[in-house]
């Protein structure tokens, strides 16, 4: 059928979002921002559930920023409880593997073994590229969140 | 007058007469006396005279007459009467001992003569002797001589050097002028001059072999003296001052290996002979001895031997020298035709990656696309489209297999599986084909068939699937029954089969497999045709039945493979057919440990309807974690709900929820005791749900620990789609769940 310039136009917009989401979505994986769980929830993803990703990493977010409060806090103590400090550490792999952050979750690794060791400035040193390595995951994934949110009101579909 | 005693002579002495007489008497009693002495002299010296008593009796008769003549002496003048007695006495004596010598000699006489008889025999007899010796050292001369050339003529095994040699030694042993050898040519027709002794290279002469002097020494094994004048003997130019010395020659013939026999020597069937001629030096009046003559027979008798011998060596010798190029011949043959197996091999092995990777691709995506929202018939076409893939992965499977099966390089995947399974299976991928054509298909198990058994799966259920297939595909009704046990060993041993050995053991069992169908039948002998690879007649071999591949031919290789046998039992056309297997299969460790160990098979189910209302609790502190796993079950078509606390699980549990899974990595909860628990709460096994642990690590430990506490599985998280479908059918379907 006939479409009108202004529909052209709008096709031509969404395969642009689309193209750069997917483009995104690529390099987020090559950098190792992402790992293959992300994927599957990607795949969860569908018309009974269609917020899900966006429902689950903001859950995510929620949870790792308390996370990174009461670690701070923790740190930052006389006598640091070391065990508190590798149970929030661990939370915060387990979330960080669930979601695919996989960088988050590296870094999360790293940290539990110097509070093995009980080392409290190591500890402090990872604690600060967690929270670097969050910030980035969060901001590459608000972005990612944001072009998608584009596309549909562009009335297109998100490519998975 | 007055007699006086004195006697006077008649007549007047004539003086010289008398004194002749005198002289004459006085020496003839001197040699009568001293002949005696002579005899005695001589008897003393020689012991040996037998006659002792007549010399003795000579001597008397001698001695006396002697005497006699002696006192004859006396008597001339006159003399007394005394000695006219005397001369009485000693003429009785002598005319006494004459008497008696001269009867004594009538006895003796002829024996003495006898003796001199005797001495002449023994003289002749001497002799003979003489003569004899004489010849026997001749003979042991030419004995000595025979051995001393076949010694030369046998120490070589060269052709040339044993007939050269022979012309030496007999050259000189019997100081022969000339030595030469003719050799038959090719055709036989004519002899050639082969060897002298004289010349080195003798050139060009030959001679018809028909000539009546050729054919008179070959009709005869002994020397025969020839005219020095015959062809064969003119050697060199005559001079007419040459007085030419006496020629032998002698036949020796030359044997062929065929012409041995053991105690015979073959006189007829050799026809070829070669001739040796041998020639005294002219001008010595020498002539050939019987002895000589002998001596040249038998060194032509040698000389053929030794021929022999070198003909047999050197036949021996060409034979190994084409062994070995047929050696080497094979050798190279058999290197390429090893690489051009490899060459084949790894084409079919590339060839088999490059086909597979698009085929894999082409699969994989249809899989994707069937999971997506699709219209009925674009699900129908992308079924079709994976239906085809699969089949020509397969095909492209099971055609590396059939060249590996070829050349023997195909291993089996061993592997514990479930027996039982492998069999309904079957049944279900039959029973729509079979319902199409309304038989009926019957399955019966043995109640003595382990559940489970280690082997190649793959090739197993291939080979099944094929028998059954066959089955369905060649009935067009009645029923069809597949039946499995454990055979025995009398049932294993089937007599057309005789060099089949099965051997039951401890951790093997042999499986027998029999699916009768009341089919068209199989012309009995059509059976053995059946195995072999395009065979005519049914085209078994060909068709394609689900996933089967190329047929009976593969099906056998594969049953050799696991050290078993097939067989296809007809009575006849229309009468049905029963095809029989038995293969050998392991019997797996009885622990769980091994349960625990081994990835989960079974078709992988695409459909979500499985799962659809399945009550599934999670238990999971992270909240992040737990929203994904639930977000997972969910997408499955479960209905879950989550906990965040060990406590709060055990309050939510009830018998309505199938399955569990909990984070045993939680701080602070004790994942492993809430499963105790729930053992507890749940007496009976089919209500209890089953746990399942989500752990991050899988080690040894964990594992046992979680066996210990009596759960029912272990999956590590993080957990995709794809895994936690398979998790949950394995877990339904065996109500316990392997993972690796």
């Amino acid at each position: 059928r006939h479409r009108s310039r202004r529909e052209q136009a709008q096709i031509m917009e969404v395969g642009q979002l689309q193209r750069k989401f997917v483009d995104y979505t690529a390099s987020l994986f090559c950098e190792g921002f992402l790992d293959a769980q992300f994927t599957q929830l990607q795949q969860l993803q569908d018309e009974s559930n269609p917020d899900f990703v966006v429902e689950v990493v903001s859950l995510f977010f929620e949870d790792t920023e308390k996370l990174l409060n009461d670690l701070t806090r923790a740190l930052d103590q006389q006598i640091v409880d070391f065990k508190k400090v590798d149970a929030h550490v661990h939370q915060l792999k387990g979330s960080s593997s669930s979601i695919g952050a996989q960088r988050v979750r590296n870094a999360c690794i790293a940290f539990r073994n110097f509070c093995e060791e009980q080392n409290t400035d190591a500890c402090s040193k990872c604690l600060q590229q967690v929270k670097q390595e969050y910030s980035l995951a969060k901001n590459k994934l608000d972005t990612l969140f944001r072009l998608e949110q584009q596309i549909a009101e562009a009335g297109g579909a998100v490519p998975m | 007058m007055e007699s006086c005693n004195c006697i006077e002579p008649q007549w007047p002495a004539d003086e010289l007469l008398m004194k002749y007489q005198y002289i004459s008497d006085f020496f003839i009693a001197l040699a009568y006396f001293s002949i005696p002495l002579e005899l005695i002299y001589f008897v003393k010296k020689s012991a040996v005279f037998p006659y002792r008593w007549v010399l003795v009796q000579f001597g008397a008769f001698i001695v006396l007459c002697g005497a006699t003549h002696l006192i004859n002496l006396w008597t001339f003048n006159m003399h007394s009467r005394t000695v006219a007695v005397v001369m009485t006495t000693a003429k009785v004596l002598t005319a006494l001992v004459s008497c008696v010598t001269a009867l004594m000699l009538v006895h003796i006489i002829p024996d003495l003569l006898s003796v001199k008889t005797r001495e002449l025999f023994l003289k002749n007899k001497a002799a003979e002797l003489d003569r004899e010796m004489g010849l026997i050292r001749t003979q042991e001369e030419t004995g000595r001589h025979v051995r001393m050339l076949t010694h030369e003529i046998r120490s070589t095994l060269d052709r040339h050097t044993i007939l050269k040699t022979t012309l030496v030694e007999l050259g000189r042993t019997l100081a022969l002028e000339e030595c030469a050898l003719w050799m038959p040519t090719r055709t036989g027709l004519e002899l050639q001059l082969s060897y002298t002794l004289r010349h080195q290279n003798p050139v060009g002469f030959t001679v018809p072999t028909q000539l009546p002097v050729i054919n008179q020494v070959f009709n005869t094994n002994r020397a025969v003296k020839i005219s020095p004048n015959s062809p064969v003997a003119r050697l060199r130019p005559i001079a007419a001052k040459y007085m030419p010395g006496e020629v032998v020659a002698v036949r020796v013939p030359l044997l062929h290996l065929s012409n041995f026999q053991i105690y015979d020597w073959p006189e007829l069937s050799t026809k070829r002979y070669a001739l040796m001629v041998l020639m005294l030096p002219s001008d010595s009046a020498r002539k050939w001895h019987v002895h000589e003559l002998e001596l040249v027979e038998v060194v032509a008798d040698q000389v053929a031997v030794a021929l022999s011998h070198a003909a047999i060596l050197e036949e021996s010798m060409r034979a190994r020298d084409l062994l070995i190029e047929q050696n080497v011949a094979l050798d190279l043959a058999r290197r390429e035709a090893e690489t051009a197996v490899r060459a084949r091999n790894d084409f079919l092995a590339v060839m088999n990656h490059e086909m597979g990777t698009p085929m894999h691709a082409i699969i994989a995506v249809s899989s994707l696309l069937q999971e997506t929202e699709l219209t009925p018939e674009q699900r129908l076409m992308v079924e079709t489209i994976l239906k085809s893939s699969n089949l020509l992965a397969t095909l492209i499977n099971d055609v590396l297999d059939l060249s590996r099966l070829e050349d023997g390089s195909l291993q089996l995947d061993i592997g514990t599986f479930n027996l039982h399974a492998l069999f309904k299976e079957v049944l279900n991928l039959i029973k729509p084909i079979a319902s199409v054509k309304k038989l009926l298909i019957t399955l019966s198990l043995a109640s003595d068939l382990p559940e489970y058994a280690v082997g190649d799966e793959k090739r197993l259920m291939q080979t099944l699937l094929n028998v059954v297939g066959n089955a369905v595909k060649f009935s067009k009704d009645g029923s069809i029954s597949l039946s499995a046990f454990v055979a025995k060993s009398e049932s294993l041993r089937d007599p057309r089969v005789p060099d089949f050995f099965p051997v039951p053991s401890d951790n093997h069992f042999y499986l027998r497999v029999q699916v009768k169908d009341s089919g068209s039948g199989i012309n009995p002998q059509d059976i053995p045709k059946l195995f072999t690879k395009f065979a005519q007649g049914q085209s078994l071999a060909t068709k394609n039945s689900d996933g089967s591949g190329l047929g009976l031919a593969i099906c056998k290789r594969f049953v050799n493979l696991m050290e078993g046998h097939i067989w296809i039992e007809s009575e006849g056309l229309g009468k049905g057919s029963t095809a029989i297997f038995v293969v050998k299969l392991g019997i797996p460790e009885r622990s769980n440990e091994l349960k625990l160990s081994f990835v989960p098979k079974g078709p992988a189910n695409h459909g979500q309807t499985n799962f659809l209302g399945l009550k599934v609790l999670v238990m999971d502190d992270n909240g992040v974690s737990r929203s994904v796993t639930k977000g997972l079950l969910v997408h499955l078509g479960c209905d879950v709900m989550t906990v965040s606390s060990g406590d709060e699980c055990l309050r939510a549990i009830t018998q309505e929820h199938q399955v569990v899974f909990m984070d045993i990595c939680m701080p602070g909860v004790d994942g492993y005791e809430i499963a105790v628990r729930i053992h507890e709460m749940f007496s009976k096994r089919h209500e209890r749900p089953l746990i399942v642990a989500l752990t991050g690590n899988t080690d040894r430990v964990t594992k046992e620990h979680c066996l210990r506490v009596g759960m029912d599985g272990v999956i590590l998280k993080p957990v995709s789609v794809d895994k936690m479908r398979i998790v949950l059918s394995e877990l339904l379907e065996h109500r316990v769940l392997f993972e690796a």
